[in-house]
């Protein structure tokens, strides 16, 4: 029965329509699966074995009623920690809403139950959020499943969304949802050998999305291939009035209109992207990149984008900026954690409940941004950042003149051990040097495995598109899909 | 135009003052969520998962909210901006759910505007300009209950995310006067334009006086803003307090500090809540939830074409359309409420006598305000709750426009109206109170009032002109007040030569 959670989401859903197996021997596979590795990978917070097999249930009876079947029927997947879901704990891996259980159900959860989805459990995160590696979460670090030959040392599944990177990699789930602030779907996609999109900023509705950073914040799909990624962001997508953000534009048909062939279509190679000290590999993996599409039709072509950067330090004090607010709401008088100590006036309720609240990654950065925001630092600080980040948002409308799609390494090297860097912020963040640019920009972006380093670990290349254009994107990532042949998967430890 | 002194022992002071109001938006929703706004509903019984900020929840603007303040912003003759921004005022406090009030700092929706003050009710032209530097729509916070529990405080969300506009002017006031005059007057232009209740009590006007004081024709002072205050008195108390403060730390060696003070109603004076020091660094910046509110023509367009005849507009047109007197003509556009119920009036008694309202204006404005509302007083009652519908009292007027009684009969007719709730002319029937026009029995009563006072009419006739009331008086009373006054004066006449 094993076999079952090597399928994919397409697969899944066409054997059961077509009756080959049912949606409850999906659920139940795959229950068996997340918890056979809880204890060796940490990839959920809690799992949601009755949640997952219920809806397989629904599924099931539907199919033998005749009746129609959703996108997604009997498919069960995995959610991210970020996303409220209702009478399920969510805590964005964080001590200060642990044990907090939402009364409602985000946009994008929702849309998925309605496509016949069902849920395996809630996915382990970087704390809100915030990290690369998966190591502040508050309920322990994610451990990848990949391993480099001959060395037992944990791996790190990439962040923020490392749970749901490495239960796909780990056959725990065959999709999952993640968000992407500056990387957190397409950095772990890369560092676990998976797929996963960033769609443009506004695609997928934040409405009950625990906020990082506002302005930057994007659900999206994570999947082991770029179709199962097209199936679940056309599911997640859609005008969501509760969300003043979200596009209010028609979802088109990306999975029905993938085409890996891109006769006249033309790809750029930012050369900006070509940082210093950038390990061979990687290089190495790009140019055979840039052979693929060439193969798949496109002409090549280079192109600049100036303030490339720029992009780090502006996104360091943009999302920092708007998650010192975002996060002001955990107080200790509504609901979550509260820390009163005996005698503690409201002041001390907040300082008691906050510090304990809030791991160091997230008072880092509650702390970066109330200083980049405080009087006689907004202008020098936040100002002049959102004047860059419009600058870097030209640099990409200029070269979108020129190409179709960018196509750059997702992250400048493969996954590194946990402790790593660690206790090193800057090298930490220079992870996210490749997926920040696009992230301030807004613009649709994916990471699909290319290849493995010379250590057997995955590297993932990056398609960049035009706002809106998340078919160029996909259709530039399956080709790219198509030639790597990406198969290698981790030996199973666990 | 006033010129309000403080005199001190180094001389005469000017004060000058600011106002920022706040003015709770009338709509059945929050400004960026769906939840009620009703006053005086149960302890958070009106608070959506947006109000409380519950994780991942996002705002969404309500279009109503906007619409009022636009409209608003258009009574002023203000300057409408198209393109403006919520930004996020951050501070902690327990009755801030979000750690944030969204409001709206930099491009704020309404910008420059005036309104026109009269300081004084006794010079009528001597009107003051008062100018509005913005008006921004923004949150409003909830409400800590402090005695509900011996050592701890609870927290009241259900006016937490509440529309509020904040309505700043120009330093343009000089006297507590003025200042009471234009919180007065933006009070009646909310209400006539229907974008705030205006009710101070119920909280729902609020203002932030900034006083300062300096010798005429100086530099500004250091001005102190006073909070939350919520009655036209008050906010003149306040003003006087508080110069009186000032002149007197400045003239005594001492500087006035920027803070912020409290009014306290008790004792009519300010104190001290916190100064510039631990004044709060906000850290403002744009809301990252919400995009830029961008409005169109043709949301311009239907805000402009719903907004009513606006009060100084009225009472131009009630004095010289309707020939109202000032005094008159200023007292029915007071409040919308009172000028709508003369306005039903005017047109049923214009109906009932087959006149045009001009003709007719000033018979019921004479009526409405010395007849109606001196008998409504007395009774305790506004006019949204007087037992004498206009339709009734067009009726009233009109049985002494025809002549059918006299005034003096109207005020009883009028009592009996307020006390029955029935119609003039059934109450006239009734009691038997139509006007005698007979000049036979007219003649009759007045030969015998003459007959009776002799001695009066030698005197009349010798030059005591003024004894004519008396007779007209005696002659009313011998008719129980029946008698037509014209044909008692014409008679009267005729027989005293």
């Amino acid at each position: 029965m094993n076999q079952l959670t090597d399928l994919g989401v397409a697969a899944i859903r066409d054997g059961i329509a077509s009756g080959q197996f049912s949606a409850v021997e999906v659920a139940e596979a795959f229950n068996a699966n997340v918890a056979a590795a809880q204890e060796a990978l940490n990839a959920f917070i809690v799992a949601t074995p009755e949640k997952a097999l219920e809806a397989a249930q629904a599924v099931d009876a539907k199919r033998a009623a005749g009746e129609a079947l959703g996108p997604l029927a009997g498919v069960p997947i995995g959610m991210k920690d970020l996303f409220a879901t209702r009478g399920v704990q969510t805590t964005a891996a964080s001590h200060i809403l642990e044990g907090f259980v939402p009364q409602y159900e985000s946009t994008v959860s929702q849309k998925l139950w309605d496509a016949g989805a069902g849920m395996l459990g809630k996915l382990n995160l970087d704390q809100f959020a915030m990290g690369s590696s998966n190591e502040t979460s508050y309920f322990g670090n994610v451990i990848s499943p990949w391993k480099r030959p001959g060395s037992n040392a944990p791996l790190a599944p990439g962040g923020s969304s490392g749970g749901s990177s490495a239960a796909i990699a780990a056959r725990l789930c065959p999709a999952a949802t993640g968000t992407d602030t500056g990387g957190s779907i397409r950095q772990p996609a890369a560092f676990t050998g998976i797929s996963g999109i960033k769609p443009t900023y506004g695609r997928c509705s934040r409405w009950g999305v625990v906020a990082f950073a506002s302005s930057l914040d994007q659900p999206g799909p994570m999947a082991r291939d770029v179709t199962d990624c097209a199936i679940m962001l056309e599911a997640m997508s859609g005008f969501d009035p509760k969300d003043s953000t979200s596009l209010d534009m028609a979802v088109p048909g990306w999975t029905a209109a993938l085409s890996a062939d891109l006769k006249g279509k033309k790809v750029g190679i930012p050369r900006e992207y070509r940082v210093e000290g950038m390990p061979a590999e990687i290089d190495a993996v790009w140019e055979q990149g840039i052979a693929w599409l060439k193969d798949a039709g496109a002409e090549v072509v280079e192109v600049s984008l100036p303030h490339t950067k720029y992009a780090l330090p502006t996104y360091y004090i943009i999302a920092p900026a708007e998650a010192s607010s975002n996060l002001a709401r955990y107080d200790g008088v509504r609901y979550g954690l509260r820390d009163l100590p005996e005698g503690a006036g409201l002041q001390d309720m907040y300082a008691a409940t906050r510090a304990a609240g809030f791991g160091p990654e997230v008072k880092r950065r509650i702390l970066i941004g109330t200083y980049v925001l405080s009087a006689g630092f907004y202008d020098a600080y936040y100002t002049q950042a959102q004047k860059v980040r419009a600058l870097i948002a030209r640099d990409f409308e200029r070269a979108f003149e020129q190409v179709d799609v960018l196509l750059t390494p997702t992250a400048p090297s493969a996954a590194f051990a946990l402790g790593e860097n660690v206790d090193d912020p800057l090298a930490m963040y220079l992870n996210d040097v490749f997926t920040v640019p696009s992230s301030l920009a807004g613009l649709p972006a994916m990471s699909v495995p290319a290849g493995l380093d010379a250590q057997g670990l995955p590297l993932g290349l990056q398609v960049i598109g035009r706002a809106f254009d998340e078919q160029g994107v996909l259709n530039a990532s399956l080709a790219l899909e198509q030639r790597a042949g990406f198969t290698a998967r981790p030996e199973k430890w666990w | 135009m006033s010129s309000y002194r403080i005199q001190g022992a180094t001389g005469e002071w000017e004060i000058v003052i600011g106002l920022e109001v706040h003015a709770q938006v009338t709509s059945q929703s929050k400004l960026f969520s769906g939840a009620a706004t009703a006053f005086g509903a149960e302890p958070n019984a009106q608070v959506s998962l947006v109000d409380a900020a519950m994780p991942g929840m996002l705002p969404v603007p309500n279009r109503e909210c906007i619409r009022q303040a636009v409209r608003t912003g258009m009574a002023i003759d203000a300057q409408i901006n198209t393109w403006s921004r919520f930004d996020r005022k951050n501070y902690f406090y327990a009755d801030l759910p979000q750690g944030y009030q969204i409001s709206q700092l930099y491009h704020p929706l309404v910008g420059e505007g005036a309104i026109d003050i009269v300081p004084d009710d006794k010079q009528p032209d001597a009107v003051k300009r008062i100018g509005i530097e913005r008006i921004h729509v923004e949150q409003d916070a909830g409400k800590l209950m402090h005695d509900q529990h011996p050592t701890m405080s609870y927290v009241d969300l259900n006016r937490s995310g509440v529309a509020l506009m904040e309505i700043v002017s120009r330093p343009d006031m000089r006297s507590p006067a003025e200042a009471g005059a234009y919180v007065a007057k933006l009070r009646q232009i909310l209400r006539y334009v229907g974008s705030c209740d205006g009710n101070m009590d119920q909280g729902s006007m609020r203002c932030d006086v900034n006083v300062s004081v300096r010798k005429p024709g100086d530099e500004f002072g250091t001005r102190t803003e006073t909070k939350n205050v919520n009655s036209v008195r008050f906010v003149m108390q306040t003003i006087e307090h508080e110069a009186a403060r000032q002149v007197d730390v400045i003239e005594s060696g001492g500087k006035v500090v920027q803070e912020t003070r409290l009014f306290d109603p008790g004792s009519g004076t300010t104190r001290s809540m916190r100064s510039k020091e631990d004044a709060h660094d906000y850290r403002y910046f744009p809301d990252p939830d919400l995009l830029p509110l961008v409005l169109d023509e043709a949301f311009l367009d239907d805000c402009r074409a719903s907004l009513p005849e606006l009060p100084d507009a009225k009472r131009h047109r009630y004095e010289t359309a309707l020939g109202l007197s000032p005094y008159n003509a200023a007292v029915l556009t007071a409040d919308v409420e009172t000028a709508r119920w003369f306005e039903a009036l005017l047109v049923e008694t214009a109906k009932a006598q087959g006149k045009s309202e001009a003709d007719v204006a000033k018979q019921a404005a004479n009526w409405l305000i010395s007849e109606l509302f001196g008998a409504l007083n007395k009774l305790g009652k506004g006019l949204e709750e007087s037992p004498v519908t206009h339709e009734n009292g067009a009726e009233l007027l009109a049985l002494v426009g025809k002549g059918t009684i006299s005034g003096s009969i109207a005020k009883q007719v009028l009592e009996k109206m307020l006390e029955t709730g029935e119609g003039a002319t059934a109450i006239v029937e009734r009691e038997g109170l139509k006007q005698e026009s007979d000049t036979g029995a007219i003649e009759a009563a007045v030969d015998k009032v003459l007959a009776d006072n002799a001695d009066k009419v030698e005197q009349y006739r010798g030059g005591k002109q003024a004894l004519f009331g008396f007779f007209v008086g005696q002659t009313m009373k011998a008719m129980q007040g029946k008698g037509n006054p014209q044909v008692v004066n014409e008679i009267l006449k005729t027989k005293l030569g």
